[in-house]
């Protein structure tokens, strides 16, 4: 055991590090289920109480906060340092074993540290770029929903200019323009070509709520335009805000993945999941497992977002919400 | 701020409002004409007086009332409340004028913000027009809700979690906390069980006795305005086609179409 | 005495809640004859609607129907029916009108379509001969102009129209049995009699029967010949209708009575009932309109039968009781 232990100088720092992660998972849930049961009966309540009763959904959510925490972590957590090359010579393409337990790739570099420390590239790229992206689009769709008439339908056609180029194109785009992708860089980029929809969807909430009487009760109280977006609509939107994000998570990785694997976006060395697996590719007859790890640490991480984001979808659906 | 009004006069007045929606701009040629929802609408309530406004669905009924709120801008005609021309206002001014008149609400679950609490909600008036803040805000609150009938731990709880009737009064207490002069009733107690219905009746007239409030009372069915109403106002395609005192109305109707509302309503044997 | 069309016979129904169960019905127990109008009254939370939805058994899960319960019509069980044949009688023996005709509507199809399709489905007509007998019963309903206007979508009729193509869908079978669930509720007061009146004649012409479930006693008093009283998911009175509004027994039907407003009768306050209608979840045991009855007794503490007073009118209240209310 204590052979492995490379990254860390001690190898108890590491397994502690290890049952941090896990705890952050059991720590997620258990919120979850504190959450829930509250005494008040208000929506976010009723909204724990339903996710907290869906087992998958609680699954997911361990899942995705040990990943969480296993990427805040890897410098603790990881048994290898991910770019260290011990022994090009004979010490790479060496398949899994108890010393290396994703195995090598071709220059004697430890698989299961780098897609550690890759995940926490990938992981951060994306949940910032979709807090961006989340940010942006909320803001534009209250705004164009808000204020309707000929502002509305100006904001919106700029949308659809913006809607009808794919954005992998537009972002292959930028980064041909650009000399070098560095992380800060593809978040933004990430997050600027990534609000389109949600603001298409704020926007069209937020209309339905203007209509309905609780925003003619606030005006006729005499609420100014912006204590009504803020108090009455914003609230109101946020739950669909909030799935909206949640999912788009998981499509953000698998487009960074992309980049990555394409070699547009993060680079080597430094580990992402998308650069790993480009790395591998080549020689997925022989050494496999280079490819595989990565790839199924994409697979696990996407599946577990969307689950949580479908069990969100229905926790807080305004009809389980509002108690009809 | 506003002109004194003249000893005796109504206190709010609508003369000639008119009201028309945009025809629909149709794609393939035939858009519908422009509907006059409002048609020269003139009526007149004076303080602690109850006006019953009669008339269909599509009669322009809550159109007139959100007109007269200014929630809509009429095309034409004049709205004076206390002598103040209610459609000349500026924006702050008719804000600070949105305190005396205020609105009940049909549909008492659409009405309120499923998200807030009924304290928040009851609140909002008076944070939006700092009447009160923190501790003395909250003694307001719980002296609105005792004052329609429900307990003050109503303030920490949702709106779904409370009937029909109970919500009813939640709008009401929203709108007495801005401590208006006048109401409109949007059909208040048509969604209710009837009798909820007669609770939530039997409280607006309490309240118009205490607080000395003016209504205007929407509805459909004529046993209701009946009771509550001191006079009464028939509208039919957006023209007000007769007006009188309630009894003389229900009694011996002039208009053509006001007999044939009373002919077409059901009666419980006597 | 002729056997009635449909007898109900200890129905209750309950629902699965996150808590445990809700008996929304609660052992009810009435017929109706050939021919005869009854209206079903009650206010939110009695039960009156799941009451209908039983007896056409549309009852899905959380909820079900409880063993013991009996439902008769011509003289069949419809409990013990396969769900093939219950599909038989669901729209050709027994009809149903719902309140809210735009969300009962499909809004993509025709409303001779929707007719039509009635009949295609329980009589197995040809396109042609469906939309004939769908134009035919359209006009019968009051429908306007009915050879054009069935090629209108939902949308475009009024609310009042709407709720005669649901009528014509619910008639076109001439159907023996025909439940009207707050039929004319979201309609303007001219264009409720005016459907009102309709149903009647058509009533007459084809011999059928309804029940009038609905919250507006004025309605009942006009249409129907005997009214049951719901509440807390019993039965509480029953009567002709003359009878039950001339003398109502029950104090619950009494207060209902008064806190209606008449036109012509000017009182200073309406008669409210203190209190809340209770919760399916949680019935109060004894006499369940006990805490808001102003002349609760001791011996309401155990639950009542139903008392029968007089030829046809029964009363779910002690002071009915033969003998004296001792």
């Amino acid at each position: 055991m204590r052979s492995w232990i490379r990254a860390c100088e001690r190898g108890d720092v590491m397994l502690f590090g290890w049952f941090v992660c896990l705890a952050a998972g059991a720590l997620a849930v258990w919120a979850v289920h504190r959450g829930a049961r509250g005494g008040s009966a208000g929506p976010w309540r009723r909204g724990l109480a339903h996710l907290a009763s869906d087992r998958p959904a609680m699954a997911a959510l361990f899942i995705l906060a040990m990943l969480a925490a296993l990427a805040i972590l890897a410098p603790v957590v990881a048994p290898y340092l991910p770019n260290a090359q011990p022994d090009v010579v004979s010490g790479n393409n060496q398949p899994p074993s108890l010393d290396h337990l994703f195995g090598t790739d071709f220059a004697s570099r430890d698989v299961f540290s780098r897609v550690l420390f890759g995940g926490r590239i990938s992981l951060a790229v994306a949940a910032l770029a979709v807090l961006l992206s989340t940010c942006l689009g909320t803001a534009y769709g209250a705004v164009a929903g808000f204020h309707g008439g000929r502002l509305d339908g100006v904001m919106m056609r700029v949308l659809d200019a913006a809607l009808s180029i794919p954005r992998i194109l537009l972002v292959m785009a930028v980064v041909a323009v650009a000399r070098s992708i560095t992380v800060p860089t593809l978040v933004l980029l990430l997050g600027v070509t990534g609000w389109f929809g949600t603001s298409r969807m704020v926007r069209a909430q937020v209309l339905s709520l203007r209509e309905q009487d609780l925003t003619t009760a606030a005006r006729a109280l005499g609420a100014r335009d912006r204590e009504i977006l803020w108090r009455h609509l914003l609230p109101n939107v946020a739950s669909t805000v909030i799935v909206a994000a949640t999912l788009s998570l998981g499509n953000v990785i698998i487009l960074e993945a992309a980049l990555s694997y394409l070699g547009i976006g993060i680079r080597p060395p430094t580990p992402s999941w998308g650069n790993i697996i480009q790395d591998g590719s080549s020689q997925l007859a022989s050494a496999w497992w280079m490819a595989l790890f990565p790839g199924l640490a994409i697979v696990i991480t996407v599946l577990a977002i969307n689950t949580l984001g479908d069990a969100l979808r229905d926790a807080l659906d305004p009809r389980t919400v509002d108690g009809t | 701020m506003s002109a004194a009004r003249p000893p005796g006069g109504p206190l709010l007045s609508v003369r000639a409002l008119t009201k028309r929606f945009a025809p629909r701009r149709a794609l393939f040629g035939a858009g519908g004409g422009g509907v006059l929802a409002v048609d020269d609408v003139s009526l007149e309530i004076a303080a602690g007086e109850t006006l019953g406004l009669v008339g269909e669905s599509g009669s322009g009924k809550t159109t007139l009332g959100r007109c007269i709120l200014r929630l809509m801008e009429p095309d034409s005609g004049s709205v004076t409340f206390d002598g103040t021309e209610v459609l000349a206002l500026a924006a702050e001014p008719l804000r600070a004028l949105r305190r005396e008149m205020q609105l009940v609400f049909q549909d008492p679950f659409a009405s309120l913000d499923p998200r807030m609490t009924v304290g928040a909600i009851v609140r909002e008036g008076i944070t939006i027009h700092r009447l009160a803040e923190g501790a003395a805000a909250e003694a307001r609150v719980a002296r609105l809700l005792d004052e329609v009938g429900l307990s003050k731990e109503a303030a920490t709880r949702y709106p779904h979690e409370f009937s029909g009737g109970q919500r009813q009064r939640i709008g009401i207490a929203r709108a007495l906390a801005v401590e208006p002069r006048f109401l409109i009733c949007d059909e208040p107690v048509s969604s209710l069980d009837v009798s909820v219905q007669a609770q939530v009746i039997n409280l607006l007239r309490d309240l118009q006795r205490a607080r000395g409030l003016a209504y205007l009372f929407i509805a459909h069915d004529l046993s209701v305005v009946e009771h509550i109403a001191h006079r009464v106002a028939v509208m039919h395609r957006g023209r007000i086609v007769e007006t009188g005192s309630s009894t003389e109305l229900f009694a011996a109707p002039k208009a053509a179409y006001t007999k044939e509302l009373l002919a077409a309503a059901p009666r419980p044997i006597a | 005495m002729t056997s009635p069309l449909l007898d109900v016979s200890e129905l209750r129904t309950s629902f699965r809640t996150v808590g445990g169960s809700a008996r929304a019905v609660d052992g009810i127990s009435f017929t109706i004859a050939p021919e005869e109008t009854v209206g079903l009254v009650g206010e939110s939370g009695c039960g009156k609607s799941v009451t209908a939805l039983s007896i056409l058994r549309l009852i899905r899960p959380p909820g079900a129907i409880e063993p013991g319960s009996r439902i008769t019509f011509e003289s069949r069980d419809l409990l013990a029916l396969p769900e093939a044949e219950m599909r038989a009688v669901r729209g050709a023996r027994i009809a149903m009108v719902f309140q809210e005709p735009m969300t009962s509507l499909n809004p993509v199809l025709t409303v001779g379509a929707q007719v039509a399709e009635v009949v295609r489905v329980h009589a197995g007509a040809s396109k042609a001969e469906a939309w004939r007998r769908a134009v035919e019963t359209l006009a019968a309903v009051g429908f306007p102009d009915p050879a054009a206007r069935a090629l209108d979508h939902p949308h475009q009729l009024s609310g009042g129209l709407r709720q005669r193509v649901m009528i014509a869908m619910a008639l076109v079978m001439r159907p023996a049995l025909l439940i009207a669930d707050e039929p004319t509720t979201a309609l303007d007061v001219t264009t409720q009699a005016q459907i009102l009146e309709r149903l009647a004649a058509l009533q007459a012409a084809m011999a059928m029967s309804v029940l009038l479930i609905t919250h507006d006693l004025g309605i009942v008093a006009e249409r129907a010949q005997r009214v049951i009283v719901m509440y807390a998911g019993q039965i509480v009175e029953e009567a002709p209708v003359r009878e039950l509004f001339a003398a109502p027994h029950h104090p619950y039907t009494k207060a209902l009575v008064a806190a209606v407003p008449r036109l012509g009768v000017r009182r200073e306050r309406l008669e409210t009932i203190p209190g809340q209608v209770p919760s399916a979840d949680a019935w109060p045991t004894g006499c369940r309109f006990r805490e808001r009855c102003p002349r609760a007794f001791d011996r309401c503490a155990v639950e009542p039968p139903l008392y029968r007073i007089g030829s046809g009118h029964r009363s779910r209240c002690h002071l009915d009781a033969p003998g004296g209310a001792a």
